[in-house]
């Protein structure tokens, strides 16, 4: 079965989403202003015949025309970073703030990490976790060559991740910390939002990852809110469809921990649809419809998810 | 486990913050924050400021990291900031990579190479280059790129000759983009 039958009777035009869902996605870089500006990074493109189009909602995210140019001098210089354009939504719903202290709990390979520390200007302390030694390596070398200074890597299970190492028990020492500001769960999932890129994930998908997985996500998500302060952020995102890995998790960790979601600013031009409250059997948190749904077509993207949460004591 | 280690030794799996000034060294060999905030001035030019909100430490025998905020000391992670020099050697070594992050406005050291020697400083080919008069050692490497000059990475010029040192894993960052 195709997975994404399932999401059919979630979304507003089934032809258009299905459509879309088969067509290969358009190159997307994103300017790293951690070392260049986004015109001097557009004037070099321009000198090296690399063809690009500014996505309508942010001048520093560039659709290639050509999605492999060859030789690129900006891209070594690590002013660009190849990320998907759907992949910048969570950090702008996290909204992190320079010299604050912002743990990614699924960090590796680092797009959006360091999305987050070019939005931290590149200070405090941002905490890139990962549990996955080998994915780690690439979190590090993506981290080097967009010139990362802000970046401490960590490799804990997110699930019970322990503040030991940052001086939880030693409170009286300098530069110890005990929660963070914001915190970013971009959830390992079953990845169907992914399809364009990777038709593989549809044949691989089962219903009893979904339910693993899930699991997974209930438990990364309470340990993101138990550590972050009160009245501090949580931004919790997917790549899959499946309200099981989306609002399910969400009503789940709303019901156990201090927490409520909150609406974010969706970027001018960007169609995205609230989140869900009915599926198959189950009734979520009506506050739920404050999260976020892109489907394939609605921007020409891939799938996501995207709720944040606002820490309540 | 780091209860186990004594201060004074230097301890592999840890990060250890820089003491500020040699006088207040406890761990022998170990460079101060002053010595190498003053190494990048001396060799590079670059102002002491940049420096400003970072601190210093060192994990594992001479190598030195650069992150800007601030953490507990000792603390045990797998990063913290960036790996910026390789000292406790005769010749201190920047890195390729804190050589592109701090040498933007470098006034000292500098060699300025053409398309098709960058093209070869990047792939990894070591290349006779007569012209250059000035210091011996580790110089930044820089090439124009959108009307200004931007650092490319580290390389050692000795008996005529610029080596690059940019390791395999930058040298294909220049083909791959997706």
């Amino acid at each position: 079965m195709n997975p994404l039958q399932r999401y059919a009777p979630l979304v507003d035009d089934e032809e258009a989403f299905f459509a879309a869902c088969e067509r290969p996605l358009p190159s997307v870089v994103r300017v790293n202003t951690i070392k260049t500006a986004v015109a001097r990074a557009r004037e070099a493109l321009d000198d090296e015949g690399v063809a690009y189009e500014p996505t309508d909602w942010h001048p520093g995210i560039l659709k290639l025309e050509d999605s492999s140019p060859g030789t690129n001098w900006p891209y070594f210089h690590g002013w660009l970073h190849g990320q998907e354009e759907v992949s910048a939504l969570p950090a702008i719903a996290l909204d992190p703030q320079p010299g604050e202290r912002v743990w990614d709990t699924c960090a590796a390979p680092g797009s959006k990490t360091t999305q987050i520390a070019a939005m931290m200007d590149d200070e405090g302390v941002l905490v890139g976790n990962d549990n996955n030694l080998g994915r780690l390596s690439a979190l590090r070398h993506n981290a080097e060559r967009l010139g990362v200074t802000n970046l401490v890597v960590s490799n804990q299970d997110a699930r019970n991740f322990s503040m030991k190492p940052f001086g939880e028990r030693t409170p009286e020492k300098d530069g110890s910390f005990e929660q963070f500001d914001r915190v970013l769960v971009d959830a390992p999932c079953s990845c169907e939002g992914t399809c364009r890129k990777n038709p593989d994930v549809l044949d691989e998908w089962t219903m009893n990852h979904v339910k693993s997985v899930a699991g997974i996500q209930k438990g990364i998500l309470r340990r993101a809110v138990q550590v972050t302060k009160a009245g501090g952020t949580v931004v919790y995102s997917t790549c899959t469809f499946a309200p099981e890995e989306n609002e399910a998790v969400l009503d789940f960790v709303l019901d156990r921990e201090d927490c409520e979601v909150v609406e974010w600013d969706v970027p001018d031009g960007f169609e995205t649809a609230p989140g869900i409250t009915e599926w198959e059997d189950d009734e979520y948190d009506p506050s739920v419809t404050k999260a976020r749904r892109v489907y394939p077509h609605h921007n020409d993207t891939g799938g996501f998810f995207t709720a944040k949460l606002e820490v309540t004591a | 486990m780091s209860d186990d280690t004594a201060p004074d030794e230097n301890w592999g799996q840890q990060f250890d913050r820089l003491p500020p000034t040699t006088d207040d060294r406890v761990v022998e060999g170990r460079p101060s924050r002053e010595e190498v905030i003053d190494w990048w001035d001396e060799r590079f030019g670059v102002d002491p400021a940049v420096f400003d909100g970072y601190t210093f430490w060192e994990k594992g025998a001479g190598k030195i990291w650069a992150f800007n905020g601030e953490v507990v000391d000792p603390i045990e992670v797998e990063g913290l900031g960036m790996r910026i020099l390789r000292t406790r050697q005769r010749h201190w070594k920047p890195s390729t990579n804190a050589v592109q992050r701090f040498c933007g406005d470098a006034t000292k050291n500098v060699v300025e190479l053409s398309p098709s020697e960058a093209q070869a400083f990047v792939d990894g080919h070591d290349q006779q280059l007569d012209r250059w008069e000035g210091d011996w050692g580790y110089l930044t490497a820089a090439h124009e790129i959108a009307g200004e000059l931007e650092p490319l990475g580290v390389g050692l010029y000795l008996h005529g000759e610029l080596r690059s040192t940019v390791p395999k894993g930058r040298q294909e960052d220049l083909v791959k983009l997706d």
